[in-house]
């Protein structure tokens, strides 16, 4: 069992002949995915290595059943892109791109609201169910299959955390990257709830950083719906306030979003807080011992 | 993005937003010439810097004549002005704003920003003006307004009635109020802000509203599609190791500490720092190499790194994903070796191909620890800390 991607997903890659959405397009392939279409406009026809492009997403669902699409449009034409498949009510839209403008995000969310489709992201590295399907450019081989549920606002911090546990042994059911946006798709508490309904999911890491206030609300939630055993850990106590670190949302406003605020909040929601990211690995491995 | 108030009142006046008169002044010949152009005297004489708090740290004073906008604009310019938002090294003031003196009856606040919460641009607007609007948050939330706004909808004339009535404005003022907040909304998005905050925005004795302060915020990814923004960004307002970097494409921002860090990722750069600071140390920046972290983009990041003079040590933390570490290893040791790394240096590198890596670093030749996991990092970067 696994949330949202599992070896049912097709996937359609939206900007499939730009340099990123071919190369990450070849390495979900190479993992397993099943890349059945691509989507550039002016591009119907074409071929991307063996798979189909289209010019709409509307024709690549119609022509090849694609329930998942994932995008690499640059960041002017990218929530054109995220509503495009929306529109074509695609079940689970994985945005990658970096830079997109808040107000556009603000339309899309709204437009999103009103619709069944799941937004991941946007400036994430997606969602991998290791052994069945990565749709992102997360790197396939650190993953393992197994009982753990990962969700993180970062890219590279999420393979750190991914890795350590795959070196102690602790596999993951499916692993998501929400993004590092202040309005982004699908949340901590939408991964939550996910994580607490599947099944094979015995334990839940999870990966916040300063800025906002998502972690305070999913600690929230985990002290009321959550039953399984939690790890968290926050980026960012050094951070100075009122500076953007690199990521948009990432950003201390005035006395709110500090690490510190997020840590506290966790603790009281009985998470397993790890200090030190060194440490990860091994108090997982302690945390999640009666459920492994 | 970040501008000066007095550009921020350029913006106000191409909408109409009522702003005092006045004229930004570079010297204080130019100062004194002002209110005699405008013919008003008193003048307050104003500081631009980028950052709030001005009037507390001496930046802002009335000024009835010539003499005294001399003496005013002659201790404020080229004077270090610290607040609580400049930290304790302050920043130089270069330009003044002279600007006429109102009879001011109120001072109230008025901000718009994004809400992340509820993906809205929320306006908050309270009759406590002038003070810190956290404050105010804090002990009095009964005073601020808020409306959010659906970013499909835009701004309605409930919207402003809600603000304008939430104000206890007298009716006359209403009149004034209603159309000048949809003006400021429409200028919120058009330019893409991120915040537009006016305090305070008062009302005058003759019965006008005017925003007498003026901060206007960019989102910084929405630049691509306002060219004009750009050209009022000041690089005297930032840090000159940040702009460097800036040019590099490097995502850097200086701190205090003496061990520099080089990571690729916001995240694990974040969590990097903090790593930094549980072995006992002090980050010296923040550096997001990005996903990709080539040989050049190394190479510049040890270029920044090392102008600080404060950097005893230099903490590189790469995880190679789908660029591989032995690649990657490549592009450390070539870029140090260019750049003539002259402080001791941790490498901590984990991903496809570390081992290659590993050997490669090792063989190097250069002053360079090399470390097997995260926590053997912090240790080593602690020894580097202490000057072992």
């Amino acid at each position: 069992m696994s949330i949202w991607v599992d070896q049912d997903t097709k996937l359609v890659v939206q900007g499939i002949t730009g340099r990123e959405g071919q190369f990450h397009a070849r390495q979900c392939i190479a993992y397993g995915s099943k890349v059945v279409a691509g989507v550039t406009p002016g591009k119907a026809g074409q071929k991307m290595d063996e798979v189909p492009v289209f010019s709409t997403v509307k024709d690549a669902v119609k022509e090849t059943g694609a329930n998942c699409s994932m995008i690499f449009v640059p960041p002017p034409f990218a929530a054109d892109a995220i509503l495009e498949s929306i529109d074509a009510e695609v079940p689970l839209v994985v945005a990658i791109t970096e830079g997109i403008p808040v107000l556009d995000m603000m339309k899309v969310k709204t437009v999103l609201g009103r619709s069944a489709s799941r937004l991941i992201g946007p400036n994430c590295p997606g969602i991998i169910t290791p052994d069945q399907c990565k749709v992102g450019i997360m790197p396939g081989p650190i993953h393992m299959s197994g009982p753990i549920g990962v969700v993180s606002r970062s890219g590279t911090l999420t393979y750190e955390v991914v890795h350590q546990l795959t070196v102690q042994g602790i596999g993951q059911t499916t692993c998501i990257g929400i993004g590092g946006d202040p309005v982004n798709g699908t949340n901590f508490i939408d991964c939550l709830q996910a994580f607490q309904d599947d099944p094979a999911t015995k334990g839940i890491v999870m990966v916040g950083e300063i800025g906002g206030s998502a972690e305070e609300e999913a600690a929230q939630f985990i002290t009321e719906k959550v039953s399984k055993p939690v790890v968290g850990f926050i980026a960012g106590l050094t951070a100075p306030p009122g500076r953007r670190m690199g990521h948009a949302g990432a950003i201390i406003s005035g006395s709110s979003g500090t690490a510190q605020a997020k840590i506290d909040a966790m603790k009281r929601a009985g998470v397993t807080v790890v200090e030190n990211l060194g440490q990860l690995g091994e108090i997982c491995k302690e945390a999640f011992e009666q459920v492994l | 993005m970040k501008i000066h108030e007095y550009q921020a009142k350029e913006l106000f006046a191409k909408y109409d937003i009522p702003i005092p008169r006045g004229k930004v002044a570079f010297s204080v010949e130019e100062a004194k010439t002002i209110p005699v152009e405008m013919g008003v005297y008193p003048v307050v004489v104003k500081a631009q810097i980028h950052a709030g708090g001005r009037g507390k740290g001496g930046g802002v004073k009335l000024a009835a004549t010539a003499t005294e906008v001399e003496e005013a604009a002659g201790s404020i310019l080229g004077m270090n002005l610290v607040t609580h938002q400049t930290g304790p090294e302050g920043k130089k003031v270069r330009k003044l704003l002279i600007e006429e003196g109102l009879e001011i009856e109120k001072e109230l606040y008025l901000s718009l920003l994004p809400d992340r919460a509820t993906a809205t641009v929320v306006v908050m607007a309270s009759e406590a003006g002038g003070m810190d609007i956290e404050e105010v948050a804090a002990s009095t939330p009964e005073r601020i307004v808020k409306v959010h706004v659906d970013p499909l909808l835009g701004f309605q004339a409930y919207h402003a009635r809600q603000l304008a009535f939430g104000l206890n404005l007298e009716p006359e003022l209403v009149k004034l109020f209603v159309p000048m907040i949809a003006r400021l909304y429409k200028l919120f998005c058009d330019y893409d802000c991120s915040l537009v905050e006016i305090n305070p925005l008062v009302t005058t004795k003759d019965k006008k509203i005017i925003a007498l302060d003026a901060k206007v915020n960019f989102d910084d990814n929405a630049l691509f599609r306002h060219k004009e923004i750009p050209l009022y960004r000041d690089l005297d307002e930032e840090e000159p190791l940040e702009v460097e970097a800036s040019n590099y494409n490097l995502n850097y921002i200086k701190m205090d500490g003496n061990i520099g860090n080089m990571v690729n990722g916001a995240g694990l750069a974040m969590a990097t720092m903090d790593i930094i600071k549980l072995a006992g140390a002090e980050p010296a920046n923040f550096l997001d190499v990005g996903g990709g972290a080539s040989a050049e983009m190394v190479e510049n990041g040890f270029r920044i790194i090392l102008s600080d003079p404060n950097v005893k040590g230099v903490f590189i933390n790469i995880f190679g994903g789908i660029l591989r570490c032995d690649v990657l290893a490549q592009g450390v040791v070539e870029a140090a070796k260019k750049v003539e790394v002259r402080v001791p240096l941790v490498v901590r590198m984990e991903g496809t191909n570390v081992e290659q890596g590993r050997e490669i670093l090792k063989e190097s030749g250069l002053n360079m620890t090399v470390a097997e996991n995260l926590k053997d990092a912090a240790q080593k970067v602690a020894a580097v800390a202490k000057g072992e």
